[in-house]
């Protein structure tokens, strides 16, 4: 797990400064801090940070080929190395480390780029080919690993976190109105957008190649999509022990690590599943962390403890308390870069410091098993509406969100309305994205706080049609559940999920996520079985419990899954982070920043300091308005132009032909 | 002011953060995006404290609260202590 930037160049013009490569990777160094390396010529410049997990000694990157013409820089890991490797080897390719890193380059040497369709991890890489000067970019099937890039005055600027790409002098930073548009409507950008205009993220599943002054973008990987006669048509029973076997397997090689290997525990199905295999399979002597909330409604602290002493694990417990979530709510949003409206990934950003406390480098998480198996209200809440839409009239049919929603549903009083709320759009069941417009539609109320200018640089753009206009041809042969599924997966996990809740808030703290629910296997496995197996009635992830109902507590498997939330309002605007909140919200702020109208901010502001119980509606806006606010200030109006190189480099190549050549190892 | 102005007035402020210039008498307030699921529950308690009526449980129904005009009709009956609409 390391941290990568680079620069190439797509015609002649200014040399690549070996400082500015430095810059670059000083901006990420949270994501690399055992080791660096630079490799730098007249095309291409490339720098590596190390967070050594693997061929501790002598797995410190760039690393070459045989004959030095093939140079890869590296974040992530491929599990199936070991077996990759044997083959090589037997084709005749020579290793000078253990690592996983070399493993990638042979294998792009030997089939090229579709060298990545091999691959069972988690990675995005950089291979400079300085024989025929093409630059190779790839990123995982799901999106686990950043990499983001721009194209600035004929070079191609690339890195794992945007901050490293305006850390490149000229390079224009500000924020983009499509950008904010669409996470204002989908809780996050669409894939391949970040937050910031002209900066791109390089999409899930894609690679990018850079070859005689040109940049071709493609396709190698698509969440996979079967007709109901693709499906699996087997015993359930033997779906069941299929992928157990295979989740047992994904978890295996997810322990390779040259590092121990922890795990975070939330009490819930999917991570107490992943702990118990590890326990039980793998090691006994499993270190675990978990998220403690002072808020009943958020907590999960009784399943948490249950499975602590079921298992014997040695647990961590950080509580995230109102205090927390404050203090460190606009740290996280340096991490994760784009604003956010939920309070959600500071927990986690927290969590992931008490990891690096406790002396470990690596975890599994139990994340992606919602959106591969079935886990949110949100599919089953489009199973309901869809049932109910086929007879409008009935209302009866609606009484099933009483089992759905039950909390929210206690107030008989606003039951009817309610109701009338998810009935809204009944007759669009025939839209493709049908599933989530009621969602959408409502986060969209949000943007009635936007500022003229904004909504002016948005114009009449609907935020939905390029989304629809993306979609595959064969989603469109997915039941209503499948569809709600594939959106989410495209959408929530890979931008969201997997960054602001995932990678982002780990590495801050120099720490590597890995997630064998999305080994690639196991999603395709899912993808094939019917959804009436996962979630069945309105029961939902129904067969991933009959999977791991032998290795866990019956309570554990019972128990109604309890959607991971943290509180807004009170954290946000209350105690010691009230002030810095403030700060950020008055009318001269607002207006520097021209993203919202300062009158209705300050309304937003007055009406949630008076009220004791703000609805969920006004609690995202105040994280959205704040966390934009923020993110202006952090990349924008204050982002630290003044930048500290890192110490020397490890390792430095330099193969410019005008400087003399620098190459070896250094001390830091 | 008029019992419609006040409800008005508070939704304008509180929901609508100002931006009331496309909410009249017979604009739908839960199907014209301007009631949240919970913002309804706002409004209960605000036409309770504020006009001094106790709302049941089975008056809570569109036909009662889905306008302006409905709502604050549905105000004036309580306050008469005439029967509301079921």
């Amino acid at each position: 797990m390391c941290g990568i930037v680079g620069i190439c160049k797509l015609q002649a013009g200014r040399d690549i400064d070996l400082n500015t490569i430095a810059r670059m990777m000083a901006m990420i160094r949270h994501r690399g801090p055992d080791e660096t390396g630079i490799y730098l010529d007249d095309q291409v410049g490339l720098g590596h940070l190390r967070l050594s997990i693997i061929d501790l000694e002598r797995g410190c990157q760039p690393i070459h080929n045989e004959d030095q013409t093939l140079w890869i820089i590296y974040n992530g890991e491929a599990f199936n190395y070991v077996e990759l490797r044997q083959q090589l080897v037997e084709q005749g390719h020579q290793f000078y480390t253990t690592s996983d890193t070399e493993v990638i380059l042979h294998l792009y040497e030997q089939e090229g780029p579709r060298c990545v369709e091999r691959l069972n991890g988690q990675f995005a890489f950089a291979i400079w080919n300085r024989q025929s000067r093409e630059l190779f970019l790839a990123r995982d099937r799901v999106g686990i690993r950043p990499l983001h890039y721009t194209l600035h005055e004929g070079t191609l600027i690339f890195a794992s976190e945007v901050k490293s790409i305006f850390a490149v002098p000229g390079v224009r930073r500000e924020l983009d109105p499509i950008s904010l548009d669409q996470i204002f409507t989908f809780w996050t950008v669409l894939p391949g957008r970040t937050a910031f205009r002209d900066i791109y993220e390089l999409p899930p599943g894609h690679y990018l190649k850079v070859s005689r002054g040109t940049v071709e973008i493609k396709r190698y990987w698509e969440i996979p999509i079967y007709s109901r006669e693709e499906q699996l048509d087997r015993p359930v029973d033997e779906l069941c022990d299929q992928i157990r076997d295979l989740l047992t397997d994904a978890i295996r090689i997810r322990l390779r690590a040259d590092v121990p290997v922890g795990g975070y525990l939330s009490g819930g199905l999917d991570s107490s599943g992943v702990a118990a295999l590890v326990a039980r399979r793998f090691n006994a002597d499993l270190k675990t962390f978990g998220i403690r909330f002072e808020q009943e409604s958020f907590d999960e602290g009784t399943h948490q403890e249950q499975m602590v002493s079921f298992l014997g694990t040695k647990h961590r417990e950080v509580w995230a308390t109102p205090e927390l979530i404050g203090n460190l709510f606009a740290p996280t949003l340096w991490h994760c870069e784009k604003p956010l409206l939920r309070t959600a990934p500071v927990p986690l950003y927290a969590l992931s410091g008490a990891v690096n406390e406790s002396g470990l480098k690596v975890v599994l998480t139990g994340e992606g098993a919602d959106e591969v198996f079935g886990g949110y209200d949100i599919f089953k809440e489009a199973k309901v509406r869809r049932f109910w839409s086929r007879r409008p009239d009935v209302s009866v049919r609606a009484v099933l969100f009483d089992q759905l929603y039950s909390d929210v549903f206690r107030d008989q009083r606003a039951k009817s309305f309610l109701l009338s709320f998810f009935g809204k759009g009944l007759d669009r069941s025939g839209d493709p994205l049908f599933s989530h417009l009621v969602r959408w539609d409502n986060t969209s109320r949000i943007k009635g706080f936007f500022s003229n200018e904004l909504k002016a640089a948005i114009g009449g753009a609907d935020p939905y049609e390029p989304l629809r206009q993306s979609l595959p041809e064969r989603y469109h042969q997915l039941d209503t559940v499948g569809k709600a599924q594939y959106l989410e997966t495209m959408i929530f996990l890979s931008n969201y999920l997997l960054s602001s809740q995932g990678d982002r808030v780990a590495m801050a703290h120099s720490v590597e996520i890995r997630l064998p629910f999305l080994d690639y296997r196991l999603i395709d496995l899912a993808a094939r079985v019917p959804s009436r197996w996962k979630i069945l009635g309105l029961n939902e992830k129904h067969i991933l419990k009959k999977v791991l109902a032998p290795v866990l507590p019956r309570q554990i498997v019972a128990r109604k899954k309890q959607p991971y939330r943290a509180p807004i309002v009170n954290c946000l605007l209350s105690g010691a982070s009230r002030e810095s909140a403030m700060g950020f919200l008055t009318k001269e702020a607002v207006q520097r920043a021209a993203l919202f109208d300062p009158g209705k901010v300050n309304k937003l502001r007055a009406k949630l300091q008076a009220v004791e119980n703000p609805t969920e509606i006004d609690g995202m806006a105040l994280a959205g308005i704040l966390s934009s606010q923020i993110i202006y200030q952090q990349f924008i109006e204050g982002f630290p132009t003044c930048i500290q190189s890192a110490a020397h480099p490890n390792l430095i190549f330099d193969r410019r032909v005008q400087s003399a050549p620098l190459t070896g190892r250094y001390a830091v | 002011m008029s019992i419609q102005d006040d409800i008005r007035n508070y939704i304008v402020e509180n929901i609508l953060f100002g931006d009331g210039q496309n909410l009249g008498p017979d604009t739908l307030l839960q199907e014209g995006g301007v009631l949240d699921s919970t913002g309804m529950l706002d409004i209960l308690t605000f036409v309770e404290e504020k006009f001094g009526i106790k709302i049941a449980d089975d008056e809570v129904i569109p036909e009662n609260f889905d306008t302006l005009r409905k709502m604050s009709g549905f105000v004036e009956r309580k306050m008469s202590g005439r029967t509301a609409a079921r």
